[in-house]
């Protein structure tokens, strides 16, 4: 199975000279965007010798409108740009490209806008593409990609990734993919399968045949693998599979369940908890050597750990206390320090890639929350409440958070649903990720590219 | 680890002869006949399977807990009387939760709940090697309702033939 096909693409300069005072466009993202930028993205020139190539190459009559419409739907779903409508601009795509006319663009209120040009160059697809302050009237941007043609669409969301990064200051979050699980059939005899697909939810893959349950699938640091929790032969275990080759694996035998595993920074080891006798800790894996180290040592559930982005920290979920609370070791076991302290319960710890937050679960009164509290417990705040809703995963610039979220049953027990769903660290901009089938157990990937 | 073993199970032998001397004395207070569930354990019989004639096949938990309550018990020692009967019977024990909690920490709960029959079982004299666990988690729903009956029903370990 061959999901992530080499890559190569190569930027070219075209002015380096950018300096971040001169510009007049800013957006903030540590606020809720209740005011979101107006940006147009003119639809991407092309020659008619290229046109006919995508025709044949790819089956798409319009491969620079089909780049630029990527990049207006993540630029929309950031929450923090408010793409404009086509139908009001008034220059055409390839002198706008070479330069605008920015009466015109500010006359239907843009702000920012994004231009460019695709074709064909040595049987590669080569997209060129300048951002543009419109009400300072000058470049900002201005990049080119070459890449096949199959990878359009990856095109539309590095350039995403430049753009936000330009006027945000901050890394984007576009050029990645998530790995969840998709799910169908009767809530009491649900078919599993592992899924991969583009953070917009296009190029979906299906990695597991639903033959057995499978659970919880993460990435590791260079994307490449994934650790997940599989029944197959009803024998509960983490296992280890390059999305690459396809190829499966155990990872560690265990003479029991192993279950929430997670990679460490470093992508060296395995952090998991294994199950007997009635009681869960957590213990590490080194992926190698399989040298297998027992972290904690304690009668309750020890479940759930996320490690620090520095890997010097642990935290994890613990009922040591009566119920299930959050807590934060040393990454040897040492110094366990509870730090959820609020009413409820909290589970499901996830550290920031920043370093600087926990994302949690949180069961209170009947109702499920998504928060995120400081790494000592303090600070907490909840972004979001709803029936039922678990397991946030962060982008990876630690700005945005995806989570799954089920829906209640009727009288009858029917119309269960189970679906992805987004949320900012603002609290602000919460969306449905939409999926072939239901869908659980999200992972966000690092950025494909840098 | 032996001795690890013998000290858990002289507990548990301890909280059992605790609880039903504790329930014991509550055995008079009002039960109310519509209710089926009692102190947040279910306590009909709409989805219990038989192994053998009065021999159900599950017992119920309360909300959190692996605690076995005295019907529980009841019903477990009745399983371990029939395993006695059926010496060459092995069996599996599911624990499952409901879905009123976070997916990694139900499977360690099933886990859990798995083994305190797995436990009682074997004080009853079944042999740990003819009893193997699997928890399910919130993953194997028996009623797919989202109302505390529903979730009552779903708090349980079955005790499944295993050839």
């Amino acid at each position: 199975m061959k999901i992530i096909k080499f890559f190569t693409f190569i930027c070219i300069f075209f002015l380096l000279n950018i300096s971040k005072s001169f510009s007049l466009i800013e957006v903030d993202i540590t606020r809720g965007n209740l005011n979101p930028l107006p940006i147009a993205v003119s639809p991407l020139s092309q020659d008619n010798k290229s046109k006919k190539i995508f025709q044949k190459k790819i089956s798409l009559d319009d491969l620079g409108s089909e780049i630029a419409a990527v990049i207006e739907n993540n630029l929309k779903q950031s929450g923090l740009f408010n793409p404009l409508s086509k139908d009001a601009f008034l220059q055409k795509p390839d002198i706008a490209h070479l330069k605008p006319r920015f009466e015109d663009w500010s006359l239907i209120k843009a702000q920012a806008l994004i231009t460019g040009k695709v074709l064909i160059e040595n049987d590669k697809l080569k997209v060129e593409f300048r951002l543009w302050d419109v009400l300072a009237a000058r470049e900002m941007l201005a990049l080119s990609f070459t890449t096949v043609p199959s990878n359009w669409r990856r095109v539309g969301h590095i350039i995403t990734d430049k753009v936000y990064e330009r006027l945000t200051g901050e890394k984007g979050y576009f050029d990645t993919r998530i790995i969840y699980v998709s799910e169908e059939g009767p809530k009491t005899q649900r078919i599993k399968k592992l899924a991969i697909m583009d953070q917009d939810g296009f190029n979906i893959k299906y990695l597991t045949l639903g033959n057995e349950l499978v659970l919880t699938p993460r990435f590791n640091p260079t994307n490449q693998m994934v650790t997940y929790l599989s029944y197959f032969r009803n024998l509960p275990r983490v296992y280890l599979l390059d999305i690459e080759t396809g190829t499966q694996e155990v990872a560690g035998d265990f003479p029991g369940m192993t279950f929430a595993p997670r990679f460490s920074p470093d992508g060296k080891k395995i952090i998991m908890s294994f199950a007997k006798d009635g009681n869960s800790d957590i213990y590490t894996m080194d992926i190698e050597n399989r040298i297998v180290e027992r972290i904690t040592n304690h009668p309750s559930i020890d479940t759930s750990p996320s490690y620090s982005p520095n890997g010097k920290f642990i935290t994890f979920n613990s009922d040591r206390s009566g119920f299930q609370q959050i807590y934060v070791m040393n990454s040897d076991g040492s110094n366990v320090k509870r730090i959820s302290f609020g009413k409820g319960l909290y589970g499901t710890p996830v550290w920031s890639p920043r370093g600087d937050l926990i994302a949690f679960t949180k069961l209170h009164k009947g109702k499920f929350y998504i928060g995120v509290m400081r790494t000592d417990g303090k600070g907490e705040r909840l972004l979001t409440e709803n029936f039922y809703q678990e397991a946030p995963s962060w982008a990876p610039n630690g700005r945005v958070l995806i989570f799954y979220r089920e829906t209640k049953t009727n009288d009858k027990g029917e119309g269960f649903s189970a679906k992805l769903w987004s949320i900012d660290l603002t609290g602000y901009n919460e969306r449905m990720i939409k999926t072939e089938k239901d869908a659980s157990d999200p992972s966000w990937s690092s950025l494909l590219s840098n | 680890m032996n001795l690890s073993n013998i000290l858990k199970n002289t507990f548990l032998v301890i909280l059992v002869s605790l609880a039903v001397s504790a329930c014991a004395s509550k055995k008079t207070s009002t039960t109310t006949l519509d209710s089926q569930i009692q102190g947040d354990v279910y306590t009909g019989t709409d989805t219990v399977e038989y192994l053998a004639k009065g021999v159900p096949d599950r017992v119920f938990f309360a909300t959190n807990e692996s605690i076995l309550t005295t019907k529980s018990r009841d019903t477990l020692r009745k399983q371990a009387a029939w395993l006695r009967e059926n010496p060459s019977v092995s069996v599996v024990v599911e624990g499952h939760a409901d879905e009123r909690g976070t997916r990694e920490y139900n499977l360690a709960l099933g886990e859990r709940r798995a083994n305190a029959a797995k436990d009682y079982l074997m004080t009853y004299g079944i042999s740990a090697d003819r009893i193997s666990v699997i928890s399910y988690g919130k993953e194997r729903p028996v009623d797919s309702g989202s109302n505390p009956l529903s979730w009552s029903k779903n708090r349980r370990s079955v005790t499944v033939k295993a050839n």
